[in-house]
Order: structure tokens, then sequence, then C-alpha cells
């Protein structure tokens, strides 16, 4: 379970983000979509203790992410391509993040059997470091190996942006999958209203940094959120 | 069209991140150049009368004459490294109306007003004067300039020609070597042979026209090589390395530090600039002859201390003075990950000792110059791992600015700010005092047994002190995110 309270952000005057309280209950599949600027990026860097909240907290399973590291061996994240290790090769990437969870390379290996579909044979043994795998192609890289180490909260920044339809589609698929399982909190934020109605439960729209509407989804959720933004 | 390219090229001097430092980085940069230039005018002002020193009957242009195929090779050798052609910049051009060709002699003319080019200007223009002012005939010394000039374009633009194949690296180091052997050896005379070449530019002012034909011919060559390849697909892809994969399964044997270890051996062997650290550092080892060589050196002990801090320590200074910010492209992943701090920084520390204990090593060869020297490179060597690895961690957690490794290391003073220049002082500066105090209380053995002695009382407090750091890099965890993330600076 995910808890924000009173959490405020300030830049000088400006104020990107402002959350009276926000709780995301375990294994939820959550979505937060807003225009750029609402805040979406400033909320999981907040949570991933990337940057300081002006005020107010944030806890992960209990524990406050700003006073305490220990959130950090069940929660996984992939916010862009500054995650990923340009020097290195898609396998090694993996098996540094696999040791990083006490994830020997058989269980890696084992992992990444599973993904075989979802790699579509353009990134394991191409002899290629990520530094030179296309956007798309690194996004990829970096979204399954948010995945490694059974985490149970995973952070997905926008993980539609730059992926080819076929990968969309099975990206789609594997997001469902996780948030089917119980114990796993998914955190997906997206620009893309259609993908992120299908994948998730509970939909959040930040603007200007604050929660203007808060939904579970349903067959309507799509259109209301249409009218949201084009209005 | 060309005032619109000049203008960009203007902007882009200007606006270049170099441009966009702190006041004394600038400050210290221009002086640098400035310190260079006059150099260059002074040297090449002055070797008239050098020349004319080292050979008092033959007149000083025959004298630089025998050189100047030495200095065609040499100079060669050194743009093959240093100079590229910028055909990445185009890239926007290319969808605008503008004709190919006019791109091509755009990037072209670029490079004929490169910064290489100038270095020779500066140098023989100021020979040229003097020789005008000794009464040389004005009109041969200033076509002798043009063929010069000349040449060096033609240097210019054979190394784009040659465009980093390795197979011309190897044929200009054989070139070298070959001509060096032949004439070391007197095989035969390759000076004597080149040099009335050289100076018929001089002799015969007509000379001037080959030179400046074959310009015009490896320019025309290279424009039409250009020309037809002018796509995303040819010419201006960036080339991309294979990539080898290697485990280094021999690391695991250190335990927990094994992945970080792993990552920056990959990061120093697979990265340009690391990479350039790692050589620069092991030339270094040849510091100390400058120095243990000459007599008002030989019991000048302050400056023995200097040299076994720097020639021990030049790895960690070099590597070390940029901790973390060597990972900066990607150190917010590294603070959400489940990260031990401390392991990444152990991986760090036991990597710079390692260094120090092999930079001993080479240097004990120069026993020979004496047993102080190996007495003080050991108790400099001692101080660098038990204290200054510490230090230098320490003061990493200062750094704020993002280094993009894949930058060429070159002149690249990407991530560097005031932070590097305070390091440096209490890195270098305080062994030397502390050496330098004690050996002329006592004596030297005193002195290095000081030193050895803060190093191994450094070494046993390195847990405590490293948790120390630890806290401190945790502490300044968001501003080091924050800092990494800025780019161009």
């Amino acid at each position: 379970m995910i808890t924000a309270d009173n959490l405020t952000k300030k830049y000088g005057s400006q104020q990107v983000l402002n959350i009276d309280h926000l709780e995301i209950p375990k294994g939820q599949s959550f979505g937060l979509v807003g225009n750029n600027g609402a805040g979406k990026t400033t909320f999981f860097s907040l949570l991933l203790d990337l940057i300081q909240p002006t005020s107010g907290k944030i806890l992960n399973h209990d524990i406050q992410v700003n006073a305490s590291e220990d959130w950090k061996p069940f929660t996984s994240s992939f916010i862009d391509e500054s995650f990923l290790i340009g020097y290195l090769t898609p396998e090694e990437y993996f098996y540094f993040i696999g040791d990083l969870r006490g994830r020997n390379k058989a269980d890696v290996d084992a992992l990444l059997d599973e993904f075989k579909d979802f790699f579509h044979g353009e990134i394991l043994g191409q002899k290629k470091y990520l530094r030179d795998l296309s956007k798309g192609n690194q996004k990829k890289a970096g979204i399954v190996a948010s995945f490694i180490g059974n985490p149970e909260v995973v952070i997905l920044d926008e993980p539609f942006a730059n992926l080819d339809p076929t990968t969309q589609i099975r990206l789609k698929g594997i997001i469902k999958d996780l948030a089917a399982h119980e114990d796993i909190t998914v955190l997906v934020s997206s620009h893309d209203l259609i993908h992120v109605t299908e994948v998730c439960e509970r939909i959040v729209v930040l603007n200007k940094g604050e929660v203007v509407k808060d939904i579970a989804t349903s067959t309507e959720t799509l259109k209301e959120l249409e009218t949201f933004f084009g209005g | 069209m060309f005032r619109h390219f000049f203008r960009l090229q203007w902007k882009s001097f200007f606006r270049s991140s170099s441009f966009g430092k702190g006041i004394a980085l600038k400050i210290l940069m221009i002086f640098f150049a400035v310190y260079m230039l006059a150099a260059l005018v002074l040297t090449g002002a002055g070797i008239y009368f050098i020349l004319k020193k080292l050979n008092p009957d033959q007149s000083p242009i025959w004298t630089l004459s025998q050189y100047l195929i030495y200095w065609v090779l040499i100079e060669m050798f050194f743009r093959y490294f240093l100079q590229k052609l910028p055909v990445m910049d185009i890239k926007p051009f290319l969808i605008l109306p503008i004709k190919k060709s006019t791109i091509t002699h755009y990037i072209l003319g670029r490079s004929g007003a490169s910064m290489y080019n100038f270095f020779a200007i500066f140098f023989f223009l100021p020979f040229g004067v003097v020789l005008l002012f000794k009464g040389y005939p004005f009109l041969n010394v200033l076509l002798w300039l043009v063929s010069i000039f000349a040449i060096v374009l033609c240097v210019n633009y054979v190394n784009f020609i040659v465009n980093k194949s390795d197979k011309a690296l190897f044929v200009i180091i054989g070139l070298i070597l070959l001509f060096y052997g032949l004439d070391y050896f007197q095989i035969a005379p390759i000076k004597a042979f080149f040099g009335p070449i050289f100076h018929a530019l001089y002799a015969y002012p007509v000379a001037f026209l080959a030179p400046l034909g074959s310009a015009i011919f490896v320019y025309g060559l290279n424009y039409k090589f250009l020309r037809n390849r002018l796509f995303l697909d040819d010419s201006l892809k960036a080339k991309k390395q294979e990539a080898k994969s290697s485990d280094l399964a021999w690391t695991r044997r250190f335990g927990d530090i094994a992945p970080f270890l792993q990552l920056d051996l990959k990061l120093i062997w697979r990265n340009k600039r690391t990479k350039a650290q790692v050589f620069i550092s092991l030339l270094f080892v040849f510091y100390g002859l400058i120095f243990y060589t000459q007599e008002i050196y030989a019991n000048a002990m302050p400056m023995f201390a200097f040299l076994g801090i720097f020639m021990t320590g030049i790895f960690l200074a070099n590597f070390g003075q940029f901790i973390p910010a060597w990972d900066s492209a990607y150190y917010s992943m590294m603070m959400s990950q489940n990260i031990p701090l401390r392991k990444y920084l152990d991986s760090k520390a036991g990597l710079i000792s390692v260094s120090v204990v092999i930079m001993f090593l080479l240097t004990i060869p120069y026993v020979y110059f004496g047993w102080e020297a190996l007495a003080i490179n050991f108790g400099s060597a001692l101080y660098n791992l038990g204290v200054n690895i510490p230090v230098i961690l320490y003061f990493g957690s200062f750094n704020k600015k993002r280094i993009e490794l894949d930058k060429s290391p070159f002149g690249n003073m990407q991530g560097t700010s005031g932070t590097q220049f305070l390091i440096m002082l209490p890195v270098l500066g305080a062994p030397i005092l502390i050496f330098t105090i004690f050996y002329y209380i006592f004596s030297v053995e005193v002195g290095v047994a000081v030193l050895s002695i803060m190093g191994i009382v450094g070494f046993m407090l390195k847990n405590k002190l490293l948790d120390h750091i630890t806290e401190q890099y945790r502490n300044k965890k968001y501003g080091m995110i924050a800092g990494f993330k800025e780019k161009n600076s």
C-alpha cells in the first residue's frame, strides 16, 4: 500500500504538486494521466525519493520513503532512459540489476525467457550496447529490467511512448498479468487514454499538480476522460 | 548562404557548453589558450635563431626543411586521433532547401578553418616575419608560407579521406619509425633526401603551385567522396562498435562488491574518456625521468615527495576526482535501485587501491636514482592508499556536474568545477607539506615514516571513514541527482 499525505513540491514560488491524500491499496493497478507539467513524473520521483518533498510524506508499505531505504528491495521502476547504463549490453544490464536484487544469472535468464515475444528478437544477443539501441528498444529493456527480482511495487513512467504497435499490445498484456497478481501494485502513467483505461483498475487525473479526478475504471471512463481533456 | 552558415558557426562556438562554464574556469581556459598561442608564436619567432645556432653554416630555412617531412607525418599522426570531420552537425540542413553541394562545401570549408590549422599559422608566420627582417627575399618567403599552409590543408583533408582507418594509422606510424630508423642508423639519408624538396618550395617561388595544387586536388577528392554520401545511412551514420559481452567472472572472488567492480571495469574500458585516463596515468610513470635525471633535483627531497604522491596517485587523482560523476548519466537509477551505497564506494576504493599498488610497482625501477626515491614512493603509496582515497571519495560528494561518457577525452573539461581544484590541494599539497616539514626538522627516514604511518592509520580506520563518507553521499543525494540531470553544464 502506498499513501501520500499533504504532499507538496514547490520550485521557488511555483507549486508543481499538491496532493492532500492519496491511497493506493496493495495489488491495485493504478493509472496516472495528465498533460505535460501536470506532476506525474514529479509524483513518481517523490515516490522513489529522487527529489525531496516541500512538505508532507509518502509511505510505501508503511515505510516513509525519505526516511528509510527499506522500500528499495520490493520497489522497482523505469522512468526514462537515464535509468539505463549505456555502456552495457542488455544482458549485462539485466544481470547487474539481478545482482542488486539477489537474483543469479539462471534466475534472470528464466525471467528473460518469459519476455522473448516482447523483445521480438531485438534485445538479446544483438552485440550492441544499450546506448546504441533505438529509443523503443531501450525502453523495452528498461521495462523488463524493472520486473527482475519479484518486486511488489512496479512504477512505469510513460511505458507506452516510443513503442511500436505490436509491443504496445504485448506490454498491455504484461501489465494486465502483473496487475492480476494480488501482491503486485503497478503504477503507470501515460498520455494515451485508451491504453491506460485498458490496463488500470483506477485512474487518477492530475492537473497542474492537483488531483482533479479519481475514477474506478468502467466502460464509460474513456469517454469521461476524453470529455475532460477535450473540453 | 554562406553568410547563414557563418552565423550558425559563430553561435555554435559562443554558445557551446565550454563557454557556459563558471567564470573561474573560463579565465583559466582563456589563460591556457593565450599561453599556448604565445608559446607557439615565440617558438616560431625564436626557431630562426635556434637553428642558426645549431647549424651556423646553413641558412635556417634549409635546416628547417630537413625536418619538415617529420612535421608532416607527426601532424598526420596527431590529427588522426584529434580531428574528425563534423558531419553529424549537418543533419538539420539535409531537409532544408539547400543544395547538397553547398552543404558539402560548407563542411569541408569549415574544417579548413579548424583550430589545428591555425596552430601551424601561429608557428610559421612569425618565422616568416623573422626571415623578412633578416633580409630574405619577400616573394620567396611569402610563397613559401603559402606552400606551407597548402601543405597544412593537404594534411587536413587527407586526414578525412583516411577517416580513422586503422591501416592508415599503422602506415603513418610505420613511416615515422622507418624514416627515423633509417636516419638514425645512417642507412639512408631521409632528411637529406626530403630536405631539398621542401627547400625548393622556398628557392623556386613558382613551386608553390605544387602543394597548392595538391591541396585543391585533395579537397576535390573529399568533395566528390562526401557529396555522394550525404545520406543518413552512409557517411552521416554514427559508427557503432560491436559490443563484446564479458562476464568478468573472476571478480566474483571479491564478494559483495563484485557487481560494482564489474560495472566500474566496464565503465573504464568501454568509454573513451575513462580509457584515456588509464593510458594517461600509465604514461605518467615516466614523469619521474624528467626530474630524477637532472642534477638540480638530485637532492631536492620535497620534489621527490611530489613525484611519489603524483606518480602513485595519478589514477587516484584523475579518476577519483570525478567520482561519482562517472555514473552521472544513470545516477537516478542507482539511487532508486536496491543499492547499498557503501558497496558502491567500496568498489571504487578498491579499484583505486589497485591502481596505486600498480603505479608503485611500476615506479620501483627509480631506485636506480637512489634508495630515497624508492622509500619516498613507498611512503607516498601508503599515504595515497590510507589517506587520499577516503579524502577524494569524500570530496566526490560535492560533485554535481554531469559527465557525458562518450564525449572525446581530449580537452574535455566536462564535470570540472571549482571542486576539482579544491580537491587537489589536500590530495597533493598536504602530504608534500607534511613530508617537507619532517624532512627539514629530522630526516628523509622520518618523513617517509610519518607518511607511512598516516597511511596505515588511515587504512585501519578505513571502515569508519567509509561509513562516514557513505552518510555524506546520502545527505547530498538530492543535489547530486538534480545536478547530474542538467546537461551541457
